[in-house]
């Protein structure tokens, strides 16, 4: 764990970070605001439309700021995703000159990521006083929420990334999976919306339809629903912490193997 | 092993080269049964040992494998078979400026760059001043690096790279891309990293810089070593390689390595007169194909096989006539007997005026000893003169 954590490994990570937060929003006139502004303004729209046109949510208390929480954690499992797939080959002139580890790429990019989720949850948190949620005492929790949302993301980041070197669809059908996860996932609607308990049971095996539940369980309303209230007894609640875990494996094993092969494959 | 800087053991490197490149899961799915690729090695079996200190070279003309071979000295590939081991940290420069990003200020892209070379920021702090002087940018480091000429961009890396601390460094010839000045600081550059004893592997193909700076090295071609020892050796085998590709017919091969050239020109063992302080070389050659106007040198190695004294009729500004076959010409070259007590060997060499083309090039044409009084570590011996020999006495109070 100490050499992955050197001197050397550890000044290259802050500037990589510093790098890509600085082009980020390069020669936009309201820089990091978008950062902000960007999670907001999909949120009006998804509320105008879902909440106020179509009258959804409305049996769940605090729906808005329910819809922006999951809002906020979807979209940063797709950023977060979304810039990794491609980090490796965006660095390929790095990886074919110097020799750096190549994990540090794909974990800078994560790292992005996950400093633009800290933004939006000022945002969230805002809201929540605004909107005069509760303060209720499992709050801190949602940290393990998020934290198996990265973890999560992270493997999927590692897979795809090192996919992405020899199969350029890789980013085409991560497009697609990512719409489908979307909607598959309650995130516009209440699981309460849907009626099959069967098909209930399906959605909360997602790890993040489970994590997504959890987290809003534990800052907004004990109603959410949860994988726990929705199999209740059995081992069945456990397959979205597995499916995580496998995942995060997987992703590792198999960016290690590729790794070494990363420059004359690029 | 203590003084052995990098160990390469038998390392082989393919490629497999896709024959339509398949990045795509279709191409893949489709070419799965069919041969879609083929194999291609592009170093075979490759072993040498580099000491701690040494400056070696790797020299092979484009395409002969030594740039992979870089990239597997540097970790960026990884040996198909065998192993590398490297003793210390190794700093690959393969290009200058790696990861510089033309949206970010030249501050900026100094820490960025320093990173990707494994300093932190404070330790880059403290080298920046150093770094914008050398570079004299100081008025520009607030600018994107975009907006920076070329040679700005690359007087920067530059000014990075000489502040690299490593335990083995890895040089690309390319590096020394440039005008006349940045070249004279480059070579400048390297000389220094000879002098301070810094173990550094030089990849070029510039025989004149390889014999320069170089102690030992090796010659790749075609993936293989062909030649490695001592740095005249390998200078030597590169011009021979390209000298043998440039004839058509082969002559008869006496002693390869001792004597090469296309035969055109052939010398005969010259004569060597030691007497009175001086030395006096009488070489003669005979024409076996018309030649206009050649070149005709010597060179005098000693006992270690280094070059200490080398003399031609180009240097020396003499146009030699145009000779038909079957012409003799013989020369005598007069020196003062500077040399140290040691035994010398002396090459006899003939070329065209550019030398591209080697008439004949023979090795130990003829062997001489000089013994002198006394000894001496130095290289040459000449006569000392020692006079003006002052004493005072300091007051004592």
């Amino acid at each position: 764990m100490r050499q992955y954590l050197s001197k050397q490994n550890r000044a290259l990570l802050s500037e990589l970070v510093r790098t890509d937060f600085k082009l980020r929003y390069q020669g936009s006139v309201l820089g990091y605001a978008w950062s902000l502004l960007r999670p907001l303004l999909i949120f009006v729209i998804l509320y105008v439309v879902f909440v106020k046109f179509l009258k959804i949510g409305t049996g769940v208390p605090h729906f808005p700021i329910y819809l922006l929480l999951g809002i906020v954690i979807w979209n940063f499992f797709n950023e977060m995703t979304v810039q990794s797939l491609t980090s490796i080959v965006g660095r390929g002139d790095l990886i074919r000159k110097i020799r750096i580890p190549r994990w540090i790429i794909v974990f800078s990019s994560s790292l992005s990521a996950l400093i633009n989720l800290g933004l939006n949850l000022i945002v969230v948190a805002i809201f929540m006083v605004i909107n005069q949620v509760p303060l209720i005492g499992t709050l801190p929790l949602i940290i393990l929420a998020l934290l198996e949302v990265y973890i999560f993301a992270l493997g999927i980041s590692l897979l795809l990334s090192a996919l992405y070197v020899k199969f350029r669809d890789i980013s085409y059908i991560w497009e697609v999976v990512l719409q489908a996860g979307f909607y598959l996932t309650p995130i516009l609607y209440p699981l309460s919306s849907i009626t099959n308990v069967t098909l209930q049971k399906v959605i909360m095996l997602n790890p993040m339809a489970q994590a997504i539940q959890d987290a809003r369980y534990a800052a907004i309303t004990h109603t959410t629903p949860t994988v726990y209230s929705v199999f209740q007894g059995g081992f069945y609640k456990f397959i979205p912490f597995a499916v995580v875990v496998l995942v995060l494996v997987g992703g590792l094993l198999y960016f290690r193997k590729e790794s070494s092969y990363f420059a004359e494959n690029i | 092993m203590d003084d052995i800087a990098i160990k390469v053991d038998h390392v082989s490197k393919s490629f497999r080269l896709p024959h339509e490149k398949q990045s795509s899961i279709k191409g893949a799915l489709i070419n799965f049964k069919k041969r879609g690729y083929e194999t291609q090695k592009v170093l075979d079996d490759i072993s040498f040992e580099v000491k701690k200190g040494e400056f070696f070279g790797i020299v092979g003309r484009n395409g002969s494998g030594k740039s992979t071979l870089l990239k597997l000295l540097a970790g960026i590939y990884t040996p198909t078979n065998g192993f590398i081991q490297v003793n210390g940290k190794l700093t690959p420069f393969i290009e200058l400026g790696v990861g510089f990003n033309p949206e970010l200020t030249g501050r900026e892209n100094v820490f960025l760059n320093g990173a990707l070379l494994g300093f932190n920021r404070s330790e880059m702090a403290a080298m920046y001043d150093d770094i914008v002087a050398f570079a004299e940018l100081k008025r520009f480091m607030d600018q994107k690096l975009k907006n920076y000429s070329s040679g700005m961009q690359v007087r920067l890396a530059f000014s990075i790279a000489i502040r690299i601390n490593s335990d083995v460094l890895v040089l690309d010839e390319v590096l020394a891309v440039g005008d006349a000045a940045f070249q004279k600081r480059c070579f400048d550059y390297f000389m220094k990293l000879k002098k301070d004893k810094q173990t550094v592997i030089l990849v070029t193909h510039d025989m004149a810089a390889a014999r320069l700076y170089c102690d030992a090295g090796i010659m790749i071609d075609k993936g293989k070593i062909v030649e490695a020892g001592g740095i005249e050796r390998v200078a030597q085998a590169y011009q021979r390689m390209f000298n043998e590709e440039a004839r058509d017919t082969a002559t008869g091969t006496e002693d390869e390595g001792q004597r090469w050239g296309t035969g055109n020109i052939k010398a005969d063992p010259p004569r060597i007169e030691i007497d009175d302080g001086k030395i006096k070389i009488t070489a003669s050659y005979r024409v076996f194909e018309n030649v206009d106007s050649p070149v005709f040198g010597f060179t005098i190695y000693n006992s270690r096989g280094i070059n200490i004294l080398e003399g031609n009729t180009l240097r020396k500004r003499v146009q030699t006539k145009k000779l038909s076959k079957g012409d003799t010409v013989s020369m005598t070259w007069t020196l003062p007997n500077i040399l140290a007590t040691d035994s010398y060997s002396l090459s006899v060499a003939t070329c065209n005026q550019t030398a591209t083309e080697f008439y004949d090039w023979y090795n130990e044409a003829a062997k001489f000893d000089i013994r002198k009084d006394g000894d001496t570590a130095g290289l040459v011996d000449p006569e000392l003169m020692l006079s003006n020999i002052e004493y005072s006495k300091q007051e004592r109070k």
